[in-house]
C-alpha cells in the first residue's frame, strides 16, 4: 500500500520534471542560464555518481575522474566528426587518420568503453594501493593522459593541442537528462545487486570481505572500470554540451569539483550526488554571479563586490558545509518518500504530538 | 585418514627473526570440535592466519581433506634466517588467497569482531553468499532487481535473500534483520559474525576467541550455540579460546601452544592433568 503510494509520488514527480524540461526546451528559456545549468548539472550528476561508486561505495579513493572524462570526450569527438568536416578540424594534420564517423549512440558507448579499457590497464598496478596512495597514482594518471593527448606526434588522431569540434551535438535539453538518467539507473541497479553489496563490504572491511570469499582484486577492478565507463560517457556528453573539446580544460581542478560535489552530497548517497551537482553548478555559475559585479545601493557602493569575489564566497560556503554538515546533504541516506512524509508530519501530525507527550510524562522509560 | 578435515604438518611461521609458530602439527577430524589454547602471544591466531591465507607460512604444509591447502619452505633471504625445524623437508609451494580458501569451505570469525558495521545484519549475511554467485556483473545489474522478469539472476537474488533470512532465523537473530550491525549488542555481534561465516557454506569453521569479552551467562549461551550449529550444519569446528569452561565443556580434543610450540595435546582430561600445561598457564616457581 505504502509502496504503491510512493511509486505514484515518484511517477508524478518524474512527470512534473519531464513536463518542466519540455516546457523549458520549447520556450525562450532554452538559451537562458537556467537551461545551461540544467544541462551541465545533469552531466555532472552522472560523473559525480560514477565517482561516488568508487569513493562512496567501494571505498577506493580515486582522483582520476577528469582523466577518464577526457578519454571519453576525445573518443566521442574523434569517432563522430563527420568525414567531410575532418579536413577543416584536422587542418594541421591533413584531415587526420580516422576517416570514418560513427552514430552518436555508438560514439557514446565507445567513449565509455575506451575509458573503461584504460581504467583496466591502470587498475592492474594501481589498485593494489590503498587510500591516499591510490589517489596520488590516479591523479598522476589523469595528468599523464592530458599531456599525452596534447602530444604532437599523436596529432593525426587527437589533433594535438588543437581544438576538436564539428562533432554532432544534441539539440534537445532532454538528451543529457535521458542519458544521465539511464546511466545513473544502471549504477543504482548495480549497487543494489549482489555485486554492489560486495563493493560495500570492501569499503567496510577489506580483510573481512576477503575472508567472506570476495575476490578483492576482481571486485575492485569491476568497480573501477564501471566508474570509468560512466565517467567516459559523462565526458562525451560534456563535449557535446560545450560543442568542442580541448584537453587543457580537463584539469585536476575538474576532478576536485566533482569530488566536492560527492562530498557535499554525501559520500555513499546517489541522490545526494545528484542534488548537490545541480546545486553546485547553479551556485558556481549562476546564483553567486552577482557578487562579481559592482552594485550601488542608494548611491553607495557596496564594499567588497568585484570581479573574483564570487569565488571567495563560494569557498566560504563550501567550508561551512564541510565544517557543519560533515556527512554532506544526505549522509549515506537516499532520498525516500517515507522520510519526507515523516518530515512533513513531524511538526503537525497528531501522532507525533502524542508521542511527544508520552516522552514528557515518562522521562525514564 | 579419510575423515581428517584439516591436517597441519610441521608448520612454522617466522617473522624476520621471530618464530611465532614453531613446527606445529595438528589434525581436525570430521565432526569434531577441536580447541587450540595457550597463553597470550603463543601464536594461536598466527596459526589461524596461516590456515586462512592471511599469512604465508615459512615452512610446512596444511592439508584440507586430501588436498594441499598451503605449502611453503624457506626461500630467498629466509633461507639463511630460518630458525625453525624441518628445514629442507618440504619442497612444494602452494599459496592461496583468503577468498579462495573460503570458497573451498573454510570460514572464519575474527578475534576483534570484523562485521561490515554500517550495513544491516541481513546485508552482512547476504554478502557472505556472494562467493557462490553464478550471474555475472551484467546479468546481476540488469536483471536481479527487476521483480517482473523471471530471470536466472532474479531467482538467484531471491534465493539469496530467502537463505539469508532463514539463516538469521536459525541462529535466532531474525529480529535484528534490518538493524545496523555495528550498533547491535556485543554478544549479538559475535553471534552474527558466526552466522555470516555460516552463510559461506563451510564445512570447517574456525572461531578465533568467540567468547572474548563475554560474561559467564553469554558464554554458556554461546557454548550451546556452537554445539547446535555444529550438528545442524554438519561442521567441524576449530577454535581458539581462553574461557576454560567453554573449552572444557565442548572440545573433543585440545591442543596447547606455548611460545609457538605445541606443548600438549589430547582429550580434556589429558590436557587438564598435564604438568607442562599447568606450568605454562600458572608459571613455574623459581626455586622448584
Amino acid at each position: 500500500m505504502k509502496q504503491k503510494r510512493y511509486l505514484l509520488y515518484s511517477l508524478v514527480l518524474a512527470a512534473l520534471l519531464l513536463a518542466a524540461l519540455i516546457a523549458i526546451d520549447n520556450s525562450s528559456l532554452k538559451s537562458s542560464m537556467l537551461s545551461t545549468i540544467l544541462q551541465k548539472g545533469a552531466i555532472y550528476a552522472l560523473v559525480a555518481v560514477s565517482l561516488n561508486l568508487l569513493n562512496g561505495f567501494t571505498g577506493l579513493f580515486s582522483l582520476g575522474q577528469a582523466g577518464f572524462m577526457l578519454l571519453g570526450a576525445y573518443t566521442y569527438a574523434i569517432l563522430t566528426i563527420p568525414v567531410e568536416a575532418r579536413s577543416s578540424v584536422y587542418q594541421y594534420f591533413n584531415g587526420g587518420l580516422v576517416q570514418f564517423s560513427l552514430p552518436v549512440v555508438v560514439g557514446l558507448i565507445a567513449a565509455g568503453l575506451v575509458a573503461a579499457f584504460f581504467a583496466f590497464l591502470i587498475g592492474l598496478p594501481v589498485l593494489r594501493l590503498k587510500s591516499d596512495y591510490l589517489a596520488i597514482a590516479t591523479l598522476g594518471f589523469a595528468e599523464i593522459i592530458r599531456a599525452l593527448i596534447q602530444w604532437n606526434t599523436l596529432g593525426p588522431i587527437t589533433n594535438g593541442s588543437n581544438i576538436l569540434r564539428k562533432f554532432p551535438t544534441y539539440s534537445s535539453l532532454l538528451f543529457p537528462f535521458a542519458v544521465s538518467a539511464v546511466c545513473i539507473g544502471l549504477v543504482v541497479l548495480m549497487i543494489r545487486s549482489s555485486y554492489g553489496r560486495a563493493f560495500k563490504s570492501i569499503r567496510e572491511d577489506e580483510i573481512a570481505a576477503e575472508a567472506m570469499g570476495i575476490n578483492l582484486a576482481k571486485h575492485k577492478m569491476m568497480a573501477f572500470c564501471t566508474s570509468s565507463f560512466f565517467a567516459g560517457v559523462g565526458g562525451a556528453m560534456l563535449a557535446m554540451f560545450q560543442q568542442s573539446v580541448q584537453a587543457k580544460y580537463f584539469t585536476s581542478a575538474m576532478t576536485y569539483e566533482i569530488l566536492l560535489i560527492v562530498v557535499i552530497g554525501g559520500i555513499g548517497s546517489v541522490t545526494g550526488s545528484i542534488i548537490s551537482s545541480f546545486l553546485f553548478v547553479a551556485c558556481s555559475e549562476w546564483w553567486l554571479r552577482f557578487l562579481d559585479a559592482q552594485h550601488y545601493i542608494g548611491g553607495v557602493k557596496v564594499p567588497l563586490l568585484r570581479s573574483g569575489f564570487r569565488m571567495v564566497v563560494f569557498s566560504i560556503v563550501i567550508m561551512v558545509i564541510v565544517l557543519f554538515y560533515r556527512r554532506g546533504i544526505m549522509g549515506t541516506n537516499e532520498f525516500s518518500w517515507g522520510a519526507i512524509e515523516k518530515f512533513i508530519k513531524a511538526p503537525f501530525g497528531r501522532k507525533a504530538r502524542e508521542e511527544e507527550r508520552k516522552k514528557v510524562t515518562t522521562p525514564h522509560e | 585418514m579419510s575423515n581428517t578435515v584439516l591436517r597441519m604438518e610441521d608448520l612454522t611461521m617466522q617473522f624476520g627473526g621471530v618464530v611465532a609458530v614453531n613446527n606445529l602439527s595438528l589434525e581436525v577430524n570430521e565432526g569434531e570440535i577441536v580447541a587450540l589454547i595457550g597463553p597470550n602471544g603463543a601464536g594461536k591466531t598466527t596459526a589461524f592466519n596461516c590456515i586462512t591465507g592471511v599469512y604465508e607460512p615459512t615452512n610446512g604444509q596444511i592439508f584440507y581433506r586430501d588436498e594441499i591447502l598451503v605449502a611453503n619452505y624457506p626461500q630467498g633471504k629466509m633461507k639463511k634466517l630460518y630458525a625453525g625445524e624441518n628445514a629442507g623437508k618440504y619442497t612444494k609451494v602452494v599459496s592461496r588467497t583468503p577468498d579462495q580458501i573460503t570458497r573451498m569451505g573454510i570460514a572464519r570469525t575474527f578475534q576483534n569482531i570484523r562485521l561490515f558495521s554500517s550495513l544491516t545484519a541481513l546485508e552482512n549475511v547476504l554478502i557472505a553468499q556472494h562467493l557462490h554467485i553464478r550471474s555475472n556483473l551484467f546479468g546481476a545489474t540488469l536483471l536481479s532487481q527487476l521483480s517482473f522478469v523471471k530471470s536466472k539472476a532474479r531467482q538467484e537474488e531471491e534465493h539469496m535473500y530467502q537463505r539469508a533470512r532463514e539463516l538469521l532465523v536459525e541462529v535466532g537473530l531474525e529480529q535484528y534483520e534490518n538493524e545496523v550491525s555495528g550498533s547491535l549488542p556485543y554478544g549479538i555481534q559475535r553471534r552474527l559474525e558466526i552466522a555470516r561465516a555460516l552463510a559461506t557454506n563451510p564445512s570447517l569453521l574456525l572461531l578465533d576467541e568467540p567468547a572474548a569479552g563475554m560474561n559467564p551467562q553469554e558464554t554458556r549461551a554461546l557454548t550451546d550455540f556452537i554445539v547446535e550449529i555444529k550438528d545442524r550444519y554438519k561442521l567441524s569446528v576449530f577454535m581458539i579460546e581462553h574461557h576454560m569452561d567453554l573449552v572444557m565443556s565442548i572440545s573433543d580434543r585440545i591442543y596447547v601452544l606455548d611460545f609457538g610450540k605445541l606443548i600438549a595435546h589430547g582429550t580434556r582430561e589429558e590436557v587438564q592433568n598435564n604438568q607442562r600445561v599447568i606450568d605454562a598457564y600458572l608459571g613455574v616457581a623459581e626455586d622448584a
